[in-house]
């Protein structure tokens, strides 16, 4: 979430005070992502630092008597943010993808198991926007598309696990077919029958990207 | 709280012998007054057979099946004939609406075989597809209206005649994210406003989180369930707490 491009944003109506900001940041993500006062002023001092935005009244104060203006240089910067995707190209390093296929390396685990326990924690937050939206006003279609937004990112990593269990499942099946060309004799474990590739999936490497680092399992 | 659905070790085979196929394992489960519950499990877990068992469309092979508190293990067939008529209504996937007939009339029909006049049962139709914002599509056939407005029709005639149960098969699976969330607000609201019990199979996480509860089914049997968590708010506070990264 880039509060600075928020700002900016926000300031592209007209010139504001940082208190006002604050609140119209927070009611733009339906409250989802509050802001303490600290970071507004902060953020908006390295806009004005940055020149991409200016400020009226007092030099030395950050106070509410001080209002800000997008510049220019800001108008540019925000126009060129909007039509910027973000890098999506690398994986995530995703924890509860890891959890599973790491839980395929350890002997006696049941993968189902495990896979069913982060289903339901997920199914269980996703009552629980769907609660929220419920609950709130259908006009507020900041606060909608912010609900929308979690409930569908929810919704791809159980839809992920819903095809991990059942490639997992058709994996063992296929191994424990009369029919399958083993390559390890019977009777090792059922765990080590589909050895996990060197990479944690059939992609030459797992970059590390800080930036886009998704927590499945929590926020 | 009453049970209005209640299964109690539930089994079901079809075939015999090498042929047998296990659709059902001792499933059981209760829902009470009010309450929306969810059954979600993949393609052939079994939750459909769970749902026609649960409306007496299918006898289970062994177990038990209540209905508000009464079993219908010896019921007999007109009385059971009469117990989904007036107390348990169904709504599909696909609709299933008459073709021939409009959305009044649809509606309308079960009341009819059940014994009410064809003018109350208008009224009570029409009054039924208002409540869901459908009386100006009353006259129209089910081709003339579109994919929501055809399972509004059939939600209302589910529900019409105050059925204390509705039994939904992934209702909202041929609707768009827009219609889905309408159809699912429409039924959560009428579990709490009416107190009808409904229950809803589904593989779709987006559609089980509209159930007070959502419970797991796999290979026929039952193997979890949600608990609710701390109160919806608290995704609020936790996110209150989440500060938003600041750039530099």
């Amino acid at each position: 979430m880039s509060v600075r491009h928020a700002m900016l944003a926000l300031l592209s109506e007209g010139p504001k005070y940082g208190l006002r900001l604050r609140e119209e940041f927070e009611a733009q993500t339906g409250e989802i992502w509050p802001l303490n006062v600290g970071q507004v002023y902060t953020t908006l001092q390295r806009l004005e630092r940055d020149g991409l935005v200016e400020s009226d009244g007092d030099s030395d104060s950050d106070g509410p008597q001080k209002a800000y203006r997008i510049t220019e240089a800001g108008a540019k910067e925000l126009d060129t943010w909007l039509r910027t995707p973000p890098d999506l190209s690398a994986p995530p390093r995703d924890e509860l993808v890891m959890k599973v296929l790491v839980a395929l390396k350890v002997p006696g685990a049941d993968v189902a198991e495990i896979i069913q326990a982060h289903r339901r924690y997920l199914v269980e937050l996703m009552q629980q926007w769907t609660h929220i939206k419920e609950d709130g006003d259908p006009a507020d279609l900041n606060s909608g598309l912010a609900i929308d937004a979690e409930l569908f990112r929810l919704d791809s990593v159980v839809r992920w696990l819903d095809a991990a269990d059942a490639r997992i499942r058709r994996a063992k099946a296929d191994a424990e077919s009369p029919f399958a060309n083993r390559a390890t004799p019977a009777g090792d474990s059922p765990n080590d029958e589909r050895p996990v590739p060197n990479g944690p999936w059939p992609l030459p490497r797992l970059r590390g990207n800080s930036r886009q680092e998704v927590r499945t399992t929590q926020r | 709280m009453t049970n209005m659905i209640e299964l109690r070790q539930v089994s079901k085979s079809y075939g015999q012998g090498d042929a047998e196929v296990h659709a059902l394992h001792k499933a059981s489960l209760a829902a009470i007054e009010g309450e929306m519950v969810a059954v979600m499990g993949p393609s052939g877990s079994g939750k459909s057979t769970l749902l026609t068992i649960a409306g007496t469309l299918e006898e289970p092979t062994t177990g038990e099946v209540l209905i508000a508190g009464q079993s219908v293990k010896d019921m007999s067939k007109a009385k059971k004939a009469q117990l989904r008529r007036r107390t348990i209504g169904y709504v599909f996937q696909d609709f299933n609406l008459l073709p021939g007939l409009t959305a009044a009339e649809n509606v309308s029909l079960p009341l009819e075989l059940d014994g009410t006049s064809a003018r109350r049962a208008r009224v009570v139709a029409l009054k039924a597809l208002d409540g869901l914002g459908l009386g100006n599509r009353a006259g129209h056939y089910p081709d003339q209206l579109s994919g929501g407005e055809r399972q509004r029709v059939a939600i209302a005639r589910a529900m019409v005649g105050e059925r204390k149960i509705v039994l939904a098969d992934e209702p909202s699976g041929a609707l768009d994210s827009a219609n889905s969330e309408a159809i699912m607000r429409l039924l959560h609201s009428a579990c709490k406003d009416t107190g009808m019990t409904t229950m809803v199979v589904t593989h779709d996480a987006q559609l089980a989180s509209w159930a007070d509860r959502v419970i797991f089914i796999r290979d026929g049997r039952i193997t979890d369930q949600t608990t609710p968590l701390a109160g919806p708010e608290s995704l609020l506070v936790k996110a209150a707490s989440t500060n938003p990264e600041l750039d530099r």
